[in-house]
């Protein structure tokens, strides 16, 4: 039976593991608050963007004039996989299933003799995949030193990405981010941002014989609105990463919290009881030598 | 026929201004546009200058640094890459906007050397940007 003096040591460091985490839960429900408002914000801006690319990319279609980075380059070779991650731990699950996605995707693609190259957004994936897939990376992105995710950030991203691209290093990009559903539920997705997909703007509401004129023509716009929409499809990628992340954190510190407090219970109650035997160990003790006298 | 059209200014990052407005000036890549109620539908990018809104309530302007606009029979929307309120646009920040400008310029001169097109399109949105400042009393340098 461990002695008291232990038992209550134990107590005491579950009790400020307990305060720590609960401190931790707190603020990552303040910054997700501020997260969530960060991703509602840019969402007009991804919205209509959008709906006008889904536009002019159906009425350019995949003919030969289209830019490449809507027809793609005709390959399905090489695949790039943007994973993109936390830079602090603490928070659940979350980067384990990005990674987990990412992997399967890797896997599944090296099985069908693709080539897979990797690019790494914060810290915490590329950790957890350097193992396996180390020699696949071929550059990282460290946001550590960033505190809000600006729209410069990503388009920081894209250009290194567009960069490869144009240089022909890769056929088909991917993106894996997390989105946010709400507090306990996170998705890991997968997108495809080149070659870009649009979805058709959906029939009537848009009204789809409404005919627009364009000024430059057609596919000067798209040649250069498509690099923007790499920027805008990361940006919004990483916000709903950001927020993703505070949820996932403010859960799992919410488990924490409650995981310590039956902890300090089952202690406190295995605390009493060792108390308990000893006072009863030494009553018996006082009472057989009154006895025995 | 309504005399005012739903103008919405959005940049990345968040939604700047909604508002009912009369006209609205726009810098198109062709040539600065006018958009009233029941223009005809167009999309045009956009280059460095001020977007100019009338309201009821007034005017208002912003400066935008690039991106496009969507113009239809019951709404214009400007899309922005960056999107300022003109009074808080200060000469700091102009200052690193035309410094950027610069640097995009010098980066294009040495990456193309044999293609002007990249260039001139560089030096065009430069010379836009230092237009756009001059217009509003900034300097660049």
């Amino acid at each position: 039976m461990p002695n008291l003096k232990d038992l209550k040591n134990r107590i005491e460091s579950v009790k400020s593991t307990r305060k720590i985490t609960k401190a931790m839960q707190m603020v990552a429900a303040a910054k997700l608050r501020r997260a969530q408002e960060a991703a509602e914000a840019a969402r007009p801006y991804t919205e209509r963007f959008n709906a006008v690319m889904g536009r002019l990319a159906a009425s350019v279609g995949k003919s030969e004039g289209a830019p490449r980075l809507l027809r793609g380059t005709g390959e399905d070779q090489t695949h790039l996989l943007i994973v993109m991650t936390s830079e602090r731990g603490l928070c659940g699950g979350f980067n384990a299933n990005i990674a987990k996605l990412a992997k399967q995707d890797a896997t599944k693609l090296l099985s069908e003799g693709k080539t897979v190259k990797i690019i790494t957004v914060g810290k915490k994936g590329r950790d957890s995949m350097r193992r396996e897939y180390g020699q696949y990376f071929v550059d990282h992105v460290d946001f550590s030193d960033v505190k809000r995710i600006g729209y410069a950030d990503a388009q920081g991203v894209a250009t290194e990405v567009l960069n490869r691209f144009d240089a022909g290093e890769f056929d088909v990009a991917k993106i894996y981010f997390a989105e946010f559903e709400n507090v306990v539920t996170q998705i890991p997705t997968a997108q495809q941002i080149i070659p870009a997909k649009f979805d058709a703007p959906s029939g009537e509401d848009t009204g789809a014989e409404t005919l627009y004129d364009y000024e430059p023509d057609e596919t000067a716009i798209l040649a250069d609105l498509l690099p923007r929409g790499v920027a805008t499809a990361i940006f919004a990628a990483l916000l709903e990463n950001g927020a993703s992340e505070q949820g996932a954190r403010m859960s799992a510190m919410d488990n924490a919290t409650r995981n310590a407090g039956e902890m300090i219970d089952k202690l406190t109650i295995e605390y009493n009881r060792s108390r308990q035997a000893v006072i009863t160990n030494e009553l018996i003790e006082i009472i057989s030598g009154a006895e025995a006298l | 026929m309504a005399d005012t059209v739903q103008f919405d200014l959005v940049s990345p990052e968040r939604l700047l201004t909604s508002v009912q407005a009369r006209e609205v000036q726009i810098p198109g890549a062709e040539g600065d546009l006018t958009a009233m109620a029941d223009h005809a539908p167009l999309i045009t990018t956009l280059r460095p200058g001020i977007v100019r809104v009338i309201s009821d309530k007034g005017e208002d302007e912003y400066a935008v640094t690039g991106g496009f606009a969507e113009i239809n029979a019951d709404g214009v929307s400007v899309l922005a890459e960056q999107a300022i309120h003109r009074t808080d646009l200060t000469q700091e920040h102009f200052k690193k906007l035309v410094a950027e400008a610069t640097d995009r310029l010098a980066r294009a001169q040495e990456t193309f050397k044999n293609e002007p097109g990249p260039v001139d399109d560089a030096a065009k949105l430069l010379a836009d940007m230092v237009a756009m400042g001059d217009h509003m009393g900034l300097s660049g340098y």
